[in-house]
């Protein structure tokens, strides 16, 4: 049978011992049945409040330095950047929309994605894997808590809370420097940039900035849990399980922000009305 | 033991358990039933599957093939939730203790409390206190797992596995690595808890002065299977050599 002929791909062996496709569709299912577990226990009414804050500690009260100083150089650079080229076009009014469309739709929520990636998920991943690894996971167990309840279930609630907060902070803090390096570094006058900001930008942008934050937020707490609960083979399994669960939350933000992107333009077109 | 225990339904039963791991084949079809109120010693070489057999017991791992039965109730097709309320009536003493390592001594022990839904913190803190008195450790409370020797993170373990009082307590090696007097703590420990409150105990071990002094029961395994399950009074008239050679510690290797 020809690789690329449709009968090819409704064969059940082509999704079953296919070598690429059938663990990338384990993982999909491990990480959804986790999803579902999780979304099950918070909806029953299995949520621990006290443990929830400490992740909200944990995850939102602590990320913020990382998050506010990523948007903030990252919206000085920018607007430098932009500047200079559309300078030349006799355009440097127009650096404040650009700037803050790029922040609220795309840099904000994929850098505050990737920042929290790094510095939660692998928290998550680690410290579920080490307790994994020297049976903690067990003793839960047969002391009749399920895992997911206890140690999934907190981190999602704190996720979902503290992921639009920080990127709506990181964006905040973006704007915040571009403003300060447009008007008192480069010279464009403090009433074009902000005319302009808000001729073009509206509550649609904070709406998408936010719906992508979400998102990240689920793609980040069931890929990195996921990654520790699955953790063997000791200290390097949980090295294994650290660097894995980065690296599948940063390319599956990025991937995911592309089709994001395509979907949520089409319910909030860009530009003037 | 007396007969009228032994008519009741035995609180653990195992029929023909099986399990592998990969293609290695840890357990052969294992049988056996424990009576309430009993110490059943599971004697064993070491990496025999002692410890494989014990998980199964409480629901860790889901036998390959064969039954078992906590309480006339088969739990081996029984989901994570369904496995909580016959999770509750056993307690489990793991290998290294597992000890929450985020959290102190005093925490590690209220935690089934406290998962449990107790809320009286006055409560908590009497019967927490009264778990570590009754292993030695009143004192050490605030001290955080990694702080403590191998010892007293295995006695903390045994104060947090029978803080809720279970019906059945499931030992891996609680005499592994303790020294004589404090082993001789927990054997102590093992036989109050039978004679005052009824609780049935399977022991996993391999240390025959622990057996001796705590077994009602003692089952052989060997290669899989059970070779020998009896008293321990028919454990010690055997003349079968492979237990002459564990009571004796015997290899046969060429000195």
């Amino acid at each position: 049978m020809n690789f690329f002929s449709p009968a090819h791909f409704c064969t059940k062996k082509f999704w079953t011992q296919n070598t690429f496709l059938s663990p990338f569709f384990a993982y999909l299912g491990q990480v959804g049945l986790l999803a579902l577990e999780s979304f099950h226990a918070i909806f029953t009414g299995r949520i621990r409040p006290f443990l929830v804050i400490k992740q909200l500690v944990e995850i939102g009260y602590g990320s913020q330095f990382v998050v506010i100083v990523t948007g903030a150089f990252t919206g000085a650079v920018f607007t430098a950047q932009i500047f200079y080229q559309f300078s030349t076009l006799s355009m440097s009014s127009a650096v404040g929309p650009v700037v803050c469309v790029a922040l609220f739709r795309e840099l904000g929520p994929v850098l505050t994605g990737l920042m929290v990636a790094g510095r939660v998920g692998a928290a998550m991943s680690a410290e579920i894997g080490t307790m994994k690894v020297t049976q903690q996971l067990d003793a839960l167990r047969a002391l009749a808590v399920h895992p997911v309840d206890y140690l999934v279930v907190p981190r999602v609630m704190a996720m979902l809370i503290s992921m639009p907060l920080l990127v709506t902070e990181c964006v905040f803090f973006g704007i915040l420097s571009s403003y300060f390096v447009a008007t008192s570094l480069l010279g464009i006058p403090s009433i074009y940039f902000l005319q302009n900001i808000k001729r073009f930008i509206d509550g649609h942008n904070l709406v998408m900035s936010l719906a992508k934050g979400f998102i990240f937020a689920l793609i980040i707490v069931f890929i990195s849990c996921q990654q520790g609960l699955t953790t063997r083979e000791g200290a390097v399994g949980v090295g294994k399980a650290t660097t894995e669960a980065v690296v599948i939350c940063s390319l599956c933000i990025l991937i995911g922000n592309f089709f994001l992107t395509m979907a949520l333009n089409m319910a909030f077109p860009a530009g003037l009305r | 033991m007396s007969p009228s225990l032994s008519s009741l339904t035995p609180i653990i039963e195992v029929q023909n358990l099986r399990q592998h791991f990969d293609t290695q084949e840890i357990l052969h079809g294992i049988s056996l039933t424990v009576q309430r109120g009993e110490t059943l010693v599971l004697l064993g070489r070491s990496g025999g599957g002692k410890s494989v057999f014990l998980r199964h017991l409480i629901g860790l791992i889901r036998p390959a093939s064969g039954k078992v039965f906590i309480d006339g109730q088969d739990i081996s097709s029984l989901t994570e939730r369904q496995l909580e309320p016959v999770r509750r009536k056993i307690g489990m003493l793991f290998q290294d203790g597992a000890l929450f390592d985020s959290m102190s001594v005093f925490e590690n022990v209220a935690f089934p409390l406290r998962e449990h839904g107790e809320r009286n913190e006055k409560l908590i803190q009497e019967k927490v206190a009264h778990a570590l008195q009754l292993v030695c450790l009143t004192g050490h409370d605030q001290k955080m797992p990694v702080n403590l020797s191998g010892g007293m993170r295995k006695r903390t373990a045994l104060a947090r596995a029978v803080i809720s009082q279970p019906a059945c307590i499931l030992y891996d090696e609680p005499t592994a690595g303790l020294d004589p007097i404090v082993s001789d703590t927990i054997n102590q420990l093992i036989r109050r808890l039978q004679k005052q409150l009824q609780v049935t105990s399977v022991v996993v071990t391999h240390d025959m002065t622990s057996a001796n002094h705590i077994a009602d029961r003692i089952a052989l395994m060997h290669e899989g299977k059970i070779h020998f399950f009896g008293t321990l009074q028919e454990f010690h008239a055997s003349h079968d050599p492979l237990l002459l050679d564990f009571i004796h510690g015997r290899s046969y290797e060429i000195e």
